[in-house]
């Protein structure tokens, strides 16, 4: 019973110490950043931030940790009309880490029907991983971002 | 009701009566803990990926050759400073000294050399891209080695004729190079170097580049071996439970926090508890020395190295990757530093890149207290540990140490003395 006792009382504790540290991080305007849910993660298609874009990764392999990869991204606008011409960004991080990319990944060609090769992909770590795109092209200026567990 | 079908009422009961009967609560861990755990646990053989750059990175006499290179003080300015001076077999291949001191003093800390075949970056802002290209910055450095090119070429030639050639073919004829000559901070040897022809400089070149690529054969060879960790996380990893009598209370307490709460695994991550990637962590200044911009220099230093991946004295210089898409803006890098593995960290104080910390005490004090930084933006958060959890954390680290999976006979100047 005491087990129990003392169980529920960690329990608590720990959840007053984590409200307590979520409190801390808002107070010191610190990115406290939660895991998004499992629908949020993996390769797309995901919605761009205003919705101008769809975009879609595609791997030949699984993403692994440790090595350069490339990935190809591939862009339709909201009527799925692919997206050829559009000047892409490539940024991101680990943001429970609060660091970013340890490489300087860049779109490399675009091999048509929306599709773009992005090299220079390196994720040093398994976790949760943020890819962020930034698409411009004449329906204007929009990004996309990516969750991937690695 | 008697108190034990009480407990039994409840839906945790008889994990935790079991735990009692069996086990520590220590020992109890989540599957995702597990994970972290078993992400750690150094392999039965953990081989470091081919270096194409350097064709003799394999090479059995290149080691060979390597070893006793890295043992020979006469590749110095004063005949007094060897590779093994800093970095001492006997001491983790370090000097145990906040700065390391060769013919003068240098402003950073000697780093050790086991796994480091592992890494992409050599030394702490890592302005170097192999262990071959690291390896000749301190025989040029005024204040390591102090030597120049010209110099420890006729020394090759003079003492490891028979073993150079027989790795890398004829040395060139070195009648006319002068005994001091590179491009190094001594006036005279410099001017010396501006006078040689293109093909001399060239020539002399070569044969420092292959001095390189045999120490760099040798260092693939020192490798960090499995600790009492490595033991508990295989038996964990293998039986699903914890093997007693491997780690202390306190030292699988420091792992939990260590994976967990402390957030180590932030950088310090893989076999080789370390990202190898660069982070600002905060480490104050060195007293009295200058600001030190950490990867903020170095990423500009490896992409303008003489001796980078895709220079001519490359022996891969198509496979490039890591250089073509380097990180090498940005204020994440200001004051960054690479992080270095945590095996037989408890052996080798002082800590980080200017040996600021001379305890692990007051290693594990600044990642909890996570002060501003210097320059740029820390990436740490205040961990907020208790005075146990922080004596946890430091009897885990403990358990991290162990002996390299090394052959003795590499951990030594070599018995055979070169030919005179």
């Amino acid at each position: 019973m005491t087990s129990i006792l003392k169980r529920g009382a960690m329990i608590a504790g720990g959840t007053l110490l984590f409200l307590g540290l979520t409190g801390m991080a808002a107070h010191h305007l610190i990115p406290h950043r939660h895991v998004p849910s499992a629908s949020e993660f993996g390769l797309g298609p995901r919605m761009s931030a205003t919705g101008r874009y769809q975009a879609t990764m595609e791997t030949d392999a699984p993403l692994r940790t440790g090595r350069i990869l490339g990935v190809r991204l591939r862009i339709a606008d909201s009527t799925g009309t692919p997206v050829d011409g559009a000047v892409l960004t490539v940024d991101g991080g680990m943001p429970q880490h609060g660091h970013g990319l340890p490489t300087a990944p860049r779109v490399t060609r675009a091999l048509g029907d929306g599709r773009y090769q992005v090299d220079g992909l390196k994720f040093s770590m398994g976790g949760w991983w943020e890819l962020r795109f930034g698409i411009t092209n004449s329906a204007g200026a929009d990004s996309v971002t990516f969750n991937l567990k690695l | 009701m008697p108190p034990r079908l009480l407990l039994l009422s409840f839906g945790v009961a008889v994990p935790v009566v079991l735990g009692a009967t069996f086990g520590r609560d220590v020992d109890r861990w989540t599957d995702a803990e597990r994970a972290e755990i078993a992400a750690l646990e150094l392999p039965a053989e953990l081989v470091p990926p081919t270096d194409p750059t350097n064709r003799v990175a394999d090479d059995s006499a290149a080691v060979q050759l390597g070893q006793r290179l890295f043992f020979d003080a006469r590749f110095s300015s004063n005949g007094k400073v060897a590779c093994s001076t800093c970095h001492d077999p006997a001491r983790e291949f370090q000097d145990g000294t906040p700065l390391a001191e060769g013919v003068g003093t240098t402003t950073r800390r000697t780093m050790p050399v086991a796994s480091t075949a592992h890494g992409t970056w050599m030394f702490w802002d890592g302005r170097k891209d192999s262990q071959w290209s690291q390896a000749l910055g301190p025989w040029e450095s005024p204040v390591e080695h102090g030597g120049s090119r010209a110099q420890y070429t006729h020394l090759v030639a003079t003492y490891y004729r028979g073993e150079y050639e027989a790795i890398f073919g004829r040395l060139p004829d070195l009648a006319r190079v002068p005994a001091h000559a590179g491009p190094v901070d001594d006036p005279a040897a410099r001017a010396a170097w501006a006078r040689m022809t293109a093909l001399e400089r060239d020539r002399v070149t070569a044969v420092f580049v292959n001095m390189g690529k045999a120490v760099a054969a040798y260092e693939r060879r020192i490798a960090y071996g499995p600790s009492r960790f490595d033991r508990y996380a295989a038996a964990l990893r293998a039986t699903g439970r914890a093997p007693e009598g491997v780690l202390s209370d306190d030292e699988a307490a420091g792992l939990r926090l260590f994976v967990g709460r402390a957030r180590c695994t932030s950088c310090h991550t893989g076999p080789l508890l370390a990202d190898f990637a660069f982070h600002n962590t905060g480490v104050p200044q060195a007293a009295g020395a200058p600001a030190d911009a950490g990867r903020a220099a170095g990423a500009a230093k490896v992409k303008g190295d003489e001796f980078n991946c895709r220079s001519r004295w490359s022996d891969a210089r198509e496979s490039c990757a890591e250089l073509e898409f380097l990180a090498d803006s940005g204020n994440a890098l200001v004051q960054a530093f690479k992080t270095p593995s945590l095996r037989n960290v408890a052996l080798r104080a002082p800590y980080m890149h200017a040996g600021q910390f001379r305890t692990l005490e007051g290693v594990i004090d600044h990642y909890d207290r996570a002060p501003t930084a210097p320059q740029g933006k820390s990436e740490l958060q205040p961990l907020h540990l208790t005075d146990r959890e922080r004596r946890q954390i430091l009897a885990f680290l403990g358990a991290l140490s162990a002996p390299l999976a090394t052959p003795d006979s590499l951990l030594r100047a070599p018995l055979q003395p070169s030919a005179r």
